[in-house]
C-alpha cells in the first residue's frame, strides 16, 4: 500500500508546491529536475549520488510477435507505477471528453495491415528519440534529454505552451487538464504542465535495471518488452536486437529512437 | 504636396468614452474567462490531448500576424517611398503594436502555466523558434515605437528611412517565426513544409490590411474626416492583390501536399472529408473570405462604395479566422500518422482518438479569451487616436495625391 502515498494537491500554489517539493528533495524523496543533476530516491539502499552519464543509452525492444492481443499487463503496471491512476475526473466531466484529456503515457495500439488484414499489437509510449522534436521546440528548456538518453519534462520549467505536444510525432505526451488531488512523490503532476514516459527514471536512478512495463509483461508471460541499456554490446538488450529485425516508428524521420520495434 | 497635419480624434467625449467603457467590458469578460481556465485547468475547453492549441491560438496567431500586415502600410510609404502611403504610416504602426500586444496577451493567457511567464523570460532554450519568437515579438514593439517617433518628431525624421527599413525586416522576420512555429513540426503531416512561412507573410499582408481599412475608415467617418476615393481605391486594389497572393500560395500548399504520397491523405481529409474543416475550408476560407471579396473589390460598381469596401475587408477578417481554424485545429485533428499501409484499430483507453478524427469543439471561455485579445488591440488604438496625433485631418484626393491638388489649383 506504501506505494500510493498520496500527496495534497499544491499545483495551485505554485510556492507552497515549490518549497513542499524541495523539503522532500531534501529529506524524502525527489526526482529528477534537470539533466545531469543528482538524484536521490528514499527507500534505496544506493540511491544515485554520481551524475548522470551517457556511458549508457536506456532503450527497449518490444517485438510485435509476442505482445498479446488483449492484454494490456504494461498499460496497467505503468498507470500504477507512475500514479496515473490516481487522476480524478472532474466533476461533471463527460466521460469521453476525460479520455480525451486524460493522461496516458503507454497505450495499447492494435493495427490491421491494409493489404493482408494481419493483427498488429504493441504498447506505444515516449520513443525517447536520440534527437527529440520535443526538447527542439521547448521555448524554456522544460523538455530536456538526459545524458542516458531518458526523455523527460522538468515541471517547475514547463508553463504549458503544449508546443512539445505538437512537436512530438508519436503523440505521446500529455497535459495535465485538470486539477491534481493525488500523486504519487515519484511522478510529480501538476495542473497546467505536460508529461510523458520517462521510463520510469526513478527506479533507474536507484540502481533497478527494469522499467514498470518491461517487468509486467515478463510476468505476464509474454516478455515483448526487453529493457536495457543500447550501449553495452553485450547486454540482453544488443543480444535482442541482434537477433530479430526492428525498425523504428516513422523511421523517416530519424529521430534515433531509444524505442524499437520487432515485426512491424 | 500639402503638409498632412495629423489631429487627435476628435469625436464627442461620451460617445468616445462609452466606446472605452464597452471595449473595457469585453477586455474584463475575456480576463474572467482567463481566469476561469485558469482556476479549473484546461478540461473546461474544448481540447484534448490530441488538439492541444484551440480557439485562444486562432485568435492569437491571427492577431500576431495581422499585426506584422498592420506595418505594411507604413513600410510601403517609408520603405518603398510612396509619398501617397506616407499620411497612413501612424495609425500602421500603431495598429501594429495593438495587435501584437493583443495577440501575445492571448497566447500567455493560455497557457496552461500564466503564472510562470517569468521562467519564458529567463530560460531560453534557443533551439526553439519558440523561443526565438519572444524575441521577435517583443524587438518588434519596440522597434514600431521607435518607427512611431520617427514619424512624429521631427528630430527622429532622418532616422526615419533606416528605422522602417529595419522595422519592415524585423516583421518578415516575425512573420516568418510565426510560419515556421507550424512549418518545422516534422511529426504532423500538415505542417511539415517550408511553404507555410511564406503563406503566412502573405496572409499577414492581407488581414493586416483588411483591419488596417476597416480601422481607418471607421475612425475617419466618425470624426467627419474625408477619405478620397483615390486613397479607397488604391487600399482595396492593393488588398485584392493581397488575398489573390494568399490564394494562390493556398493553392502551391495543397499542390506540394498533394504531390508527396506521404501527405495525400491529410489533403483528401481537408479538402473532402473533414466535415467542418472542410466546409470552413471551401465555404468559410476560399469562397467567402477570400472569392466574395474578390469579386467586390474588382466589381466596377461596387468597388467604389466605400460600405462595399468596408464588407470586402470584413469578409476577408472572417476569411482569415477560418483559415487559422482549418490550418490549427483541422491539422490536430486530423490523426498522426505513425504506420504507413495499416489502419489503427484501437489506441489506448477507450474513447482515446488516436487513428479518429479528434473531437473539438471551441468552448465559450476559450472564445471569450480571443475576443478579449481583439478588444485590447481596439482598446490601445482607440486610446492612440485619441490622445496623440496619429490620424491625418484628411485623406481627400487633393491632399494625398499631389496632381489632383494641381489640377483643382489650375481649375480654380
Ligand atoms: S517520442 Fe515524443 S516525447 Fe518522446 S522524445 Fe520523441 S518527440 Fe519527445
Ligand atoms: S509544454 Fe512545457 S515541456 Fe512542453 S514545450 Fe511547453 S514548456 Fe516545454
Amino acid at each position: 500500500m506504501s506505494e500510493h502515498k498520496q500527496q495534497p494537491d499544491t499545483s495551485h500554489q505554485p510556492d507552497a508546491g515549490r518549497r513542499d517539493f524541495l523539503a522532500k528533495a531534501a529529506g524524502l524523496t525527489s526526482a529528477a529536475v534537470a539533466a545531469g543533476v543528482v538524484l536521490h530516491t528514499a527507500a534505496v539502499a544506493a540511491p544515485r549520488t554520481t551524475p548522470v552519464t551517457d556511458i549508457k543509452r536506456w532503450g527497449m525492444l518490444v517485438d510485435t510477435a509476442k505482445c498479446a492481443d488483449g492484454c494490456s499487463a504494461c498499460v496497467e503496471a505503468c498507470e500504477h507505477e507512475n500514479g496515473l491512476d490516481l487522476q480524478e475526473a472532474p466533476e461533471g466531466i463527460n466521460p469521453l471528453k476525460w479520455d480525451n484529456q486524460r493522461s496516458t503515457w503507454i497505450r495499447k495500439v492494435k493495427l490491421r495491415d491494409n493489404l493482408t488484414g494481419r493483427i498488429t499489437n504493441l504498447p506505444l509510449m515516449c520513443q525517447h528519440c536520440e534527437q527529440p522534436p520535443c526538447v527542439d521546440v521547448c521555448p524554456t528548456g522544460a523538455s530536456f534529454k538526459r545524458a542516458d538518453g531518458i526523455v523527460m519534462v522538468d515541471r517547475h520549467t514547463c508553463i504549458g505552451c503544449r508546443y512539445c505536444m505538437m512537436a512530438c510525432p508519436y503523440k505521446a505526451r500529455s497535459f495535465i487538464h485538470e486539477r491534481v488531488a493525488h500523486k504519487l512523490t515519484r511522478a510529480p503532476r501538476g495542473k497546467g504542465c505536460v508529461e510523458s514516459c520517462n521510463l520510469c527514471v526513478h527506479r533507474l536512478d536507484n540502481g533497478e535495471d527494469t522499467t514498470a512495463c518491461a517487468e509486467a509483461c515478463r510476468e505476464a508471460g509474454h516478455a515483448a518488452i526487453i529493457f536495457g541499456d543500447l550501449n553495452a554490446p553485450n547486454g540482453p538488450l544488443r543480444d535482442a536486437l541482434r537477433e530479430v529485425n526492428s525498425r523504428q516508428i516513422r523511421e523517416d524521420l530519424e529521430l534515433n529512437t531509444g524505442v524499437r520495434y520487432a515485426g512491424i | 504636396m500639402r503638409r498632412i497635419v495629423y489631429r487627435e480624434w476628435r469625436i464627442e467625449s461620451s460617445r468616445y468614452w462609452s466606446m472605452l467603457a464597452i471595449l473595457a467590458g469585453v477586455i474584463a469578460i475575456g480576463g474572467l474567462a482567463a481566469l476561469y481556465m485558469e482556476h479549473h485547468g484546461h478540461w473546461v475547453t474544448g481540447m484534448t490531448n490530441s488538439v492541444v492549441w484551440g480557439t485562444p491560438h486562432i485568435f492569437a496567431v491571427f492577431l500576431i500576424i495581422s499585426a506584422s500586415g498592420a506595418l505594411n502600410v507604413a513600410s510601403i510609404g517609408t520603405v518603398f517611398d510612396k509619398s501617397f502611403y506616407k499620411p497612413l504610416g501612424r495609425l500602421s504602426g500603431l495598429l501594429a503594436a495593438a495587435l501584437l500586444v493583443g495577440g501575445l496577451l492571448v497566447l500567455v493567457l493560455d497557457l496552461g502555466r500564466p503564472d510562470r511567464l517569468a521562467v519564458a523570460m529567463t530560460t531560453y532554450n534557443f533551439s526553439s523558434i519558440f523561443a526565438w519568437n519572444i524575441f521577435l515579438y517583443t524587438g518588434f514593439v519596440a522597434i514600431v515605437i521607435a518607427y512611431l517617433w520617427t514619424m512624429a518628431d521631427r528630430k527622429g525624421n532622418p532616422y526615419k528611412k533606416p528605422v522602417g527599413t529595419f522595422a519592415f525586416l524585423w516583421r518578415l522576420a516575425l512573420t516568418t517565426g510565426t510560419g515556421s512555429i507550424f512549418g518545422f513540426l516534422v511529426g504532423r503531416e500538415a505542417y511539415d513544409t517550408a511553404v507555410l512561412a511564406p503563406m503566412f507573410v502573405v496572409m499577414s499582408f492581407a488581414y493586416g490590411l483588411a483591419i488596417y481599412i476597416l480601422v481607418l475608415m471607421y475612425s475617419f467617418e466618425q470624426d467627419d474626416r474625408p477619405i478620397g476615393p483615390l486613397m479607397l481605391k488604391r487600399l482595396k486594389d492593393l488588398l485584392g492583390l493581397f488575398v489573390a497572393g494568399v490564394l494562390y500560395f493556398t493553392l502551391i500548399y495543397h499542390l506540394t501536399r498533394l504531390y508527396g504520397a506521404q501527405t495525400q491523405n491529410i489533403e483528401h481529409f481537408l479538402l473532402l472529408t473533414g466535415g467542418i474543416y472542410t466546409l470552413a475550408f471551401w465555404l468559410c476560407w476560399i469562397i467567402v473570405g477570400s472569392l466574395l471579396p474578390l469579386g467586390i473589390i474588382y466589381h466596377p460598381e461596387h468597388s467604389k462604395n466605400p460600405k462595399a469596401i468596408a464588407l470586402a475587408s470584413a469578409l476577408v477578417i472572417f476569411g482569415g479566422l477560418a483559415a487559422m481554424y482549418v490550418i490549427i485545429i483541422g491539422s490536430q485533428a486530423y490523426p498522426q500518422e505513425m504506420f504507413p499501409g495499416k489502419t489503427v484499430i484501437e489506441f489506448g483507453t477507450p474513447g482515446d482518438i488516436g487513428g479518429a478524427v479528434a473531437p473539438y469543439w471551441p468552448s465559450l471561455p476559450e472564445l471569450l479569451l480571443g475576443i478579449g485579445g481583439v478588444a485590447v488591440a481596439l482598446l490601445i488604438t482607440t486610446v492612440g487616436i485619441r490622445v496623440l496625433q496619429f490620424l491625418p485631418e484628411s485623406l481627400a484626393d487633393r491632399a494625398v495625391d499631389p496632381h489632383v491638388a494641381a489640377a483643382e489649383a489650375r481649375g480654380r
